[in-house]
């Protein structure tokens, strides 16, 4: 018998799979020439099999999900792994069946229908594992559907609104599998080949099933869903299971993301699932901003929607890059169309004045915002002294920005100036070291600056150094103390033990999180990523991060960035010190040992 | 009147029926916060730019009402975007986003110029 629904499917698929070989060809011919050399020398080394885990884990298991919250990671594997499964285990039924491959591709899609017959055990063993993985998929679609109306159980506070082209995915896609039981019932009820699932569900509507219109229409309808499901794939979020994929072996092969807006970008733009994770993560929320957050703002770019205020509104915290569980470079992505955008404007700096050179061993060099916490300047100086090192202090009077609150903005090129200008100064010195204390210049020059014959140190990791040489005081202070992680130092650097090894040698550090959450630290609320936030929104933050801190009860705050020590004393609930004030604090304490003294608010009046 | 010399200064003079608000009012409508300066002058003590030249976040609020734009485009490219200014104002104008805003107001002013 000549049968015709198949076509609805075959018609999806064929567009699904010429679309797709055309996005990926493009996208690979607008790779850099360096990056296509990069990605044919990968397939052949042991990398490829790291990739294949990788696809394995996050594509079709997605561990990350699973690891975030059990329930939101069995609704992403039930319908990518059950799926999975049940199209393999599905061809492999046919193949037994048939004893070979001779049959059409849609076959073992609507095995069902064309086989009505199964009597041997082999075919019920298949049948029953068929109805097991349907019921698999079912749950998990039962859950996207409850979803939708309960986020809560999924741990989330926040769910993606979705685009007109997403909800006809998002339908077809929950249609898919009731309909395939559905349509199975049906065959079931007729020619009894189901078994635990469909034939008990064929049993109850063993009536309707038996009329051949219903019976007919039930295939042309599962047809029909998975037509309007792989027609409208490429345009939708679903657009991120294949390229998916195509990213974890590209990124994988050590492909980057470039300054510039490229393929690579591109694809990365395509591989967000649009899941919502980094919605939770995004403290943005906490001022009522909802525009801004990842997800989001990739689905403006994606639409070709104006995106400017998203895209320079973002504190580059990386909390959700961290989260993200196809682990796309949100940051750099970011970075790369601020670049864009701000590549009209233009600054110069002809004007600025050189200080006054020096020859030193090692050079200290505050940072514009170690200018504003002189606390910190002083601190750093009592530390060279006890150290008995002799410092340039290079950026004392005429300093000179370090260039990454200019990269931040987008403005790479104006950075370049300043680079070029401080490298020049730091080269004509004869400088072995270089010591920083804020963690902004210490990003820019461990990895812009072309400084090769220099020891680039973060002042944690020098009083570190001290500490192990025993060049400075052992000394403890009586008091509790939590550490603030910046983001820079830490997201950005990946610098968390050192500062925390100093801390703990002078004073007694409260954990604020299990060691393996380091990378999920909050952000102070004033991070320079942040051009057009308003005050408002950044003291709420602000805020936020302090009533956090605030509930571990310690004697004071103890953060290793001068931005955040500014942005946090303007909230007095604690004293805030920056890691080398508390080592001279320690060092400097009258010697006898005293009580632990009593905490007292600096606004409490009584 | 004749003895009063400043008044002879013809370039000085702003002529407010040929003065070209729209540059201010689209900055104000992207960056309220700017309007609430009291020209306490925190931010040009504490500017990095400040201490090698003679820029003056005061003087770009003057220039931008004056409808002076050549200069104030000259003026801010010494900017270095530190953001020292933004966290020293008492008033919390978040001066990044305000010479961010100018400046690219200005590229689209002159745009449409053209």
């Amino acid at each position: 018998m000549k049968t015709y629904f198949q076509y609805p499917f075959l018609i999806g698929m064929i567009f699904l799979f010429a679309y797709l070989i055309y996005l990926y060809v493009r996208w690979y011919t607008k790779l850099s020439r360096f990056d296509k050399v990069r990605f044919k020398k990968f397939w052949g080394t042991k990398k490829v099999w790291r990739a294949i885990y990788d696809s394995i884990n996050d594509g079709l298991l997605h561990a990350s999900i699973f690891k975030k919250n059990p329930v939101l990671g069995y609704m992403h594997m039930s319908l990518a792994f059950g799926w999975f499964l049940l199209i393999v285990i599905g061809h492999l039924e046919v193949v037994v069946a048939k004893g070979g491959f001779n049959f059409p591709f849609y076959y073992a899609i609507f095995f069902r229908y064309f086989e009505p017959v199964h009597a041997t055990t082999t075919a019920q063993i298949f049948a029953a594992v068929m109805d097991f993985l349907l019921l698999f998929i079912l749950v998990g679609v039962a859950l996207a559907i409850t979803k939708r109306f309960y986020k809560k159980i999924f741990g989330m506070k926040h769910t993606t609104k979705l685009k007109p082209l997403d909800k006809v995915a998002l339908y077809s896609l929950w249609a898919i599998f009731p309909l395939r039981l559905f349509a199975e019932s049906c065959s079931a009820a007729v020619y009894h080949n189901g078994s635990f699932l469909t034939n008990t569900t064929g049993a109850w509507i063993g009536n309707i099933a038996n009329n051949p219109v219903i019976y007919q229409s039930s295939w042309w309808l599962y047809s029909f869903a998975l037509c309007f499901f792989f027609i409208a794939l490429p345009f939708s979020r679903y657009m991120h299971i294949p390229t998916e994929i195509y990213y974890i072996f590209l990124r994988n092969a050590g492909i980057k993301t470039k300054k510039n807006w490229e393929s690579y970008a591109q694809i990365q733009l395509y591989s967000c699932s649009r899941c919502g994770v980094c919605l939770d993560a995004c403290q943005l929320y906490d001022a009522g901003i909802s525009d801004v957050q990842s997800v989001y703002f990739l689905q403006f770019i994606r639409n070709k929607e104006d995106a400017e205020k998203p895209l320079f509104g973002c504190l580059i915290c990386g909390r959700c890059q961290v989260e993200c569980p196809v682990h796309l470079n949100l940051n750099d992505l970011r970075t790369a169309l601020r670049i864009k955008a701000s590549k009209p404007l233009t600054f110069s700096y002809s004007y600025t004045q050189k200080p006054e050179q020096q020859s030193a061993d090692t050079i200290y060099f505050a940072g514009c915002m170690t200018h504003l916490t002189p606390g910190i300047k002083k601190s750093m100086a009592k530390i060279f002294d006890y150290a008995g090192e002799k410092v340039w202090f290079m950026d004392e009077d005429k300093s000179i920005c370090c260039g990454r609150p200019l990269m931040l903005a987008g403005q790479y090129d104006s950075a370049a100036q300043l680079i070029e200008k401080n490298t020049e100064l730091i080269k004509a010195s004869g400088a072995k070291n270089l010591i920083l204390s804020c963690p902004y210049c210490y990003k820019v020059f461990k990895e812009d600056y072309m400084l090769p014959d220099i020891n680039i140190k973060f002042h944690a990791n020098y009083i570190k150094e001290l500490i192990d040489q025993k060049k400075l005081p052992d000394t403890k202070l009586n008091n509790t103390v939590i550490y603030h992680d910046p983001c820079e130092l830490g997201r950005g650097m990946n610098i968390y033990q050192e500062p925390r090894d100093v801390i703990e040698h002078y004073s007694h550090r409260i954990p604020l999180q299990k060691s393996k959450d380091k990378d999920k630290a909050i952000c102070c609320g004033a991070g320079l990523g942040g051009i057009n936030l308003t005050g408002d929104a950044k003291n709420i933050m602000t805020h936020n991060a302090m009533t956090y801190f605030d509930k571990f009860n310690p004697d004071i705050l103890v953060t290793a960035c001068p931005l955040c020590k500014k942005t946090f004393v303007r909230d007095r609930r604690l004293d805030v010190l920056d890691i080398a004030e508390l080592v001279v604090k320690a060092i400097e304490q009258p010697n006898e040992p005293k009580a632990l003294p009593h905490k007292e608010k600096s606004y409490a009046v009584s | 009147m004749g003895d009063l010399d400043f008044i002879k200064v013809k370039h000085l003079h702003i002529d407010y029926d040929k003065l070209d608000l729209n540059l201010l009012n689209k900055v104000l409508q992207e960056e309220t916060s700017f309007q609430w300066c009291i020209s306490c002058g925190c931010c040009t003590a504490s500017c990095s730019a400040g201490n090698h030249t003679t820029f003056n976040v005061r003087r770009i609020s003057l220039l931008l009402r004056r409808g002076e734009i050549e200069s104030l485009e000259k003026e801010l490219e010494k900017c270095m975007l530190c953001g020292k200014c933004t966290l020293v104002c008492p008033r919390d104008i978040q001066l990044r986003n305000v010479v961010m805003s100018i400046k690219k107001n200005i590229l689209k002013y002159k745009m449409t110029a053209l």
